[in-house]
């Protein structure tokens, strides 16, 4: 039964959302309610059969579906409340919120919110996939949920667009299933999966990967998936002439990035970033005071590690925020990210930060020997050398206080080659 | 010959064949519609720019302008009936330059000539009335009575109407020959043999060969694709009317204009190409881009959702082609029904059945004819106690399944439930907009392909994207395939 009132409203019961509840269970925020719109806690990690999960927050190597095990065991040891099935359709900015399931339909009002809601995959659409529409071309996750939930192969030939980790870790699952992986194409003259999963994946299975091509076009009118070509780039990502490839096959997986799923946020009037992602101060609150938001829905990260440690910080700031440790009215300082970075959060921080605070970014391409800068006017207020860094490894690093409060006006950051 | 199979067959089920179908349904006679596609509304009639134009345009004289005028007058009623969203929100053709606004005022007259309602606005008017548009632009014109529909549910709704009325259906079936025995038709279809009285041939970019079976046209068909930007229903405002550019002798330009659901469309390109070419192109798509920007610079590209194309069926004369074919004069040819087909589509149909078949069938009135269909329930729009109520009494409209545009499981049930039985994806797709938001169906996908499999009692393995053949997954993993 679905209280009308509660401290903190966790949305999406994934691996943040989870982990931000058990954290501010134990920091001692007590009234919480879970929402999810799946029949389990856990999210997508329950279509992900492969390891590699929980390294740092398990300290042991577990798959998805363990993983996310763990949490939910320990949000049901906890009695945290938590009702699945249920879809939140809208949330108000004085945190009120709406929610649909077959009991009904439900109005809640918080004290804070944490939006948890993940991230979806960039589409055909999205992407401007050249040629028809034929089924058969699939986003490489809702494949993955066809095969390992489902139990259902979506083709038998297969082709990738996109090195992304899902996409990857669906030509080796594939390839066990039975069917033929033809081979990746990455855009990018680099991959922008994990290393790991280029070498276990693709290099184990003898499956290439094309780097600087994409598919050129796609045929099969809209029937069934007849055939691909895919055909080099140069460095503007303009298809090279001359440089086609065929392939005859019944399917292509798109792995073409994550974008947060963010349209709730957006219709209660937070603010988001280019990245679709919320605008967040150093306490992970958007612009409405008491909605917070952590994981994918925020940035996409690389581990599920790196999101329930995310999640875990934020209910720290949530539960600074419901012993009214918040100071509304503080002036922010905005965090501008230079040429290179992709994105940098938080995006603004404020004059009177609670702690030290953790940038995280990532870089548009592989740098090697950059030194990240962060600085005002002419005067560098921390140095940080970097021997490589690349786009699909997130980093981070930490400012103290005394560095932040050096900032009077804005907080840039910049990559500087290394003389 | 009394008995036989039907009195009318209409060959066809997009805009125009669902539109006469509903007509012809009000009357004592039997149809049979057959369609080649696996859904109505599966190609040109799916794939345009779903606009209720308000005729200023054609020349006058024209079938086109006829047709577009009264089918404009007849939309708002007719969507009211059969449950289909309709908004007339009203166009605007922009003047970049005083060159232009002296052919607004040529423009001017000639809505003037088709009796439609237009106003010529200046500089200050116009962005006052849309905001972002470009700002160089000196003046628009102003047609009020254009409007914006749900392209999909109004053809689904009129066949729905139609069969519910009586007329039967047939999908995947196409004609592969008719003979003219003087007072009846046969008709061999890859399923069966037929005969008839008359037939319709509104076979869209099928007709012109269909008809050449009796008659040599002094016209040819060359079909023309237009693609087109989907963008998400992120803000309202971007604009709030159907933004033309002038026209052109290629046509009426690139538009931006929201649609029924909020997104925003923005196309066509006009390409000669093959009648079954639906792919896009980059080069093709930054025209289009280019175009949108000039009309409105700060279109948000960065919410784009899909990209589309659709062809029409454009005659070398420019103009509809409607009447019976001179030698058959129980074959009645529509062809060539390009743009303004849509908005002419409830006015054609009217001519077709009252001023072409009525004479030569002579039917009375259907007096059970239902004017109405069903009309549908949309939890999302409704206030909260009504919710509440409604999934009191039945928690399918509780779950909901396409989580972008939340849409529920009674909605796609309700749907699948209808005359019409839709029974793809795509045709799910059409009809409830489960899979039309940003995700692109990526979450419901699965969810949606499930019920279809419950609901018709097939497996997974069984249910298409749209045509036949285009199943969404191949095979099982363990056991025996059910492929």
């Amino acid at each position: 039964m679905i209280k009308k009132h509660y401290d903190l409203v966790v949305i999406g019961g994934g691996s943040a959302g989870m982990a931000g509840a058990i954290e501010a269970h134990k920091l001692g925020i007590k009234n919480i309610l879970i929402i999810d719109r799946n029949d389990y806690l856990g999210g997508i990690l329950n279509q992900c059969v492969h390891n590699g999960f929980g390294l740092t927050e398990f300290k042991e190597e577990l798959t998805g579906p363990e993983f996310m095990t763990r949490l939910s065991d320990e949000v049901k040891a906890l009695n945290i409340e938590y009702v699945l099935n249920t879809t939140v359709t809208s949330i108000l900015p004085d945190k009120t919120i709406f929610a649909s399931n077959r009991e009904g339909y439900h109005i809640i009002k918080a004290k804070a919110i944490l939006v948890t809601t993940g991230c979806y995959e960039r589409n055909a659409g999205a992407i401007m996939l050249p040629g028809e529409r034929p089924s058969g071309v699939i986003t490489a996750g809702t494949a993955q949920l066809y095969l390992n939930v489902y139990g259902y192969l979506v083709g038998k030939r297969v082709f990738i667009l996109g090195s992304g980790d899902i996409g990857l870790i669906m030509a080796r699952r594939l390839t066990l299933e039975g069917a033929k992986v033809l081979g990746v194409a990455e855009i990018c003259p680099y991959s922008n999966g994990l290393n790991r999963n280029i070498v276990q994946c693709l290099k184990d299975y003898n499956i290439p990967l094309y780097l600087s091509h994409t598919v050129s076009d796609v045929k099969g009118s809209d029937g069934r998936l007849l055939g691909i070509t895919i055909s080099q780039v140069d460095e503007h990502n303009n298809i090279i002439p001359g440089t086609a490839k065929g392939f005859e096959c019944d399917t292509l997986l798109l792995s073409v990035g994550l974008v947060p799923n963010s349209p709730l946020l957006r219709d209660a009037g937070v603010e988001l970033s280019r990245n679709k992602g919320a605008i967040i101060n150093e306490r992970y609150e958007t612009n409405i005071c008491g909605i917070f938001t952590a994981g994918n829905v925020l940035h996409v990260h690389d581990l599920v590690d790196l999101v329930t440690k995310e999640s875990r910080l934020v209910a720290h700031y949530i539960n600074e925020y419901l012993k009214g440790n918040s100071i509304i009215d503080q002036i922010y300082r905005p965090v501008v990210a230079g040429d290179g970075l992709g994105y940098v959060l938080p995006h603004k921080v404020g004059t009177h930060p609670l702690d030290e605070v953790t940038f995280k970014f990532r870089v548009r391409r592989p740098v090697k020997d950059v030194n990240v800068i962060f600085y005002e006017d002419n005067q560098t207020i921390k140095s940080v050398f970097k021997p490589v860094l690349i786009p699909s490894e997130m980093t981070e690093i930490t400012l103290s206080l005394d560095e932040l409060k050096q900032f009077k006006q804005t907080i840039n950051v910049k990559l500087e080659q290394k003389q | 010959m009394d008995n036989l199979s039907y009195d009318i067959i209409v060959i066809g089920a997009g805009v125009i064949g669902s539109n006469i179908a509903r007509v012809l349904s009000e009357y004592q006679t039997r149809v049979l519609v057959i369609e080649k596609d696996n859904d109505v509304c599966a190609r040109a009639s799916m794939a345009n720019s779903a606009i209720v134009h308000s005729g200023y345009d054609p020349v006058p004289g024209t079938l086109k302008a006829r047709f577009n005028v009264a089918g404009n007058k007849l939309f708002p009623d007719l969507c009211k009936r059969l449950d289909v969203e309709y908004k007339q929100i009203g166009s605007l053709t922009i003047a970049m330059s005083d060159e232009d606004m002296v052919t607004l005022e040529s423009l001017k007259e000639r809505a003037n000539t088709n009796g439609v309602p237009v106003e010529i606005i200046n500089h200050d008017r116009l962005l006052e009335l849309e905001p972002n548009v470009n700002p160089k632009a000196k003046g628009a014109l102003l047609a009020p009575t254009a409007g914006i529909v749900d392209p999909f549910t109004f053809c689904s709704h009129n066949m729905e109407n139609a069969l519910d009325n009586g007329v039967q259906l047939h999908l995947n079936e196409f004609v592969k020959n008719i003979e003219d025995h003087q007072d009846y038709f046969i008709l061999k279809t890859n399923f069966a043999t037929y005969t008839c009285r008359v037939v319709i041939n509104a076979a869209g970019h099928g007709a012109y060969s269909l008809g050449s079976i009796f008659e040599r046209f002094d016209y040819k068909i060359t079909p023309k694709k237009g693609e087109y930007f989907v963008l998400d229903h992120y803000a309202p405002g971007l604009v709030n009317h159907t933004i033309f550019p002038l026209p052109s002798e290629k046509g009426k330009g690139i538009l931006v204009s929201p649609t029924y659901s909020g997104n925003y469309l923005i196309g066509p390109s006009s390409e000669l190409s093959l009648a079954n070419d639906h792919s896009t192109d980059p080069a093709t798509l930054a025209m289009i881009k280019a175009g949108a920007l000039e009309l409105v610079p700060s279109i948000p590209f960065t919410e784009l959702i899909r990209v589309f194309a659709g062809v029409r069926a454009a005659p070398t004369d420019h103009d509809f082609h409607i009447a019976p074919l001179k030698k058959h004069p129980n074959f009645i040819h529509l062809c060539g029904i390009e743009s303004p087909g849509f908005v002419s589509s409830p006015a054609i149909a009217e001519y077709v059945v009252n001023e072409l078949v009525k004479p030569i069938l002579n039917f009375a009135k259907n007096n059970n004819y239902n004017p109405t269909v069903r009309p549908r329930i949309h939890p999302e729009t409704m206030k909260d106690e009504a919710r509440k109520k409604l999934i009191a009494s039945n928690p399918d409209y509780g779950e909901i399944i396409c989580q972008c545009e939340k849409i529920s499981k009674g909605e796609i049930i309700d749907a699948m439930s209808r005359s019409d039985h839709p029974h793809t994806i795509k045709a799910i797709k059409k009809r409830c907009r489960a899979g039309f938001g940003k995700c692109q169906g990526g979450f419901c996908q699965p969810l949606v392909a499930r019920l279809i499999s419950e609901y018709y009692h097939i497996p997974l393995t069984q249910v298409v994207y749209s045509k036949l053949g285009s199943n969404i997954v191949r095979y099982r993993t363990k056991g025996d395939n059910d492929d």
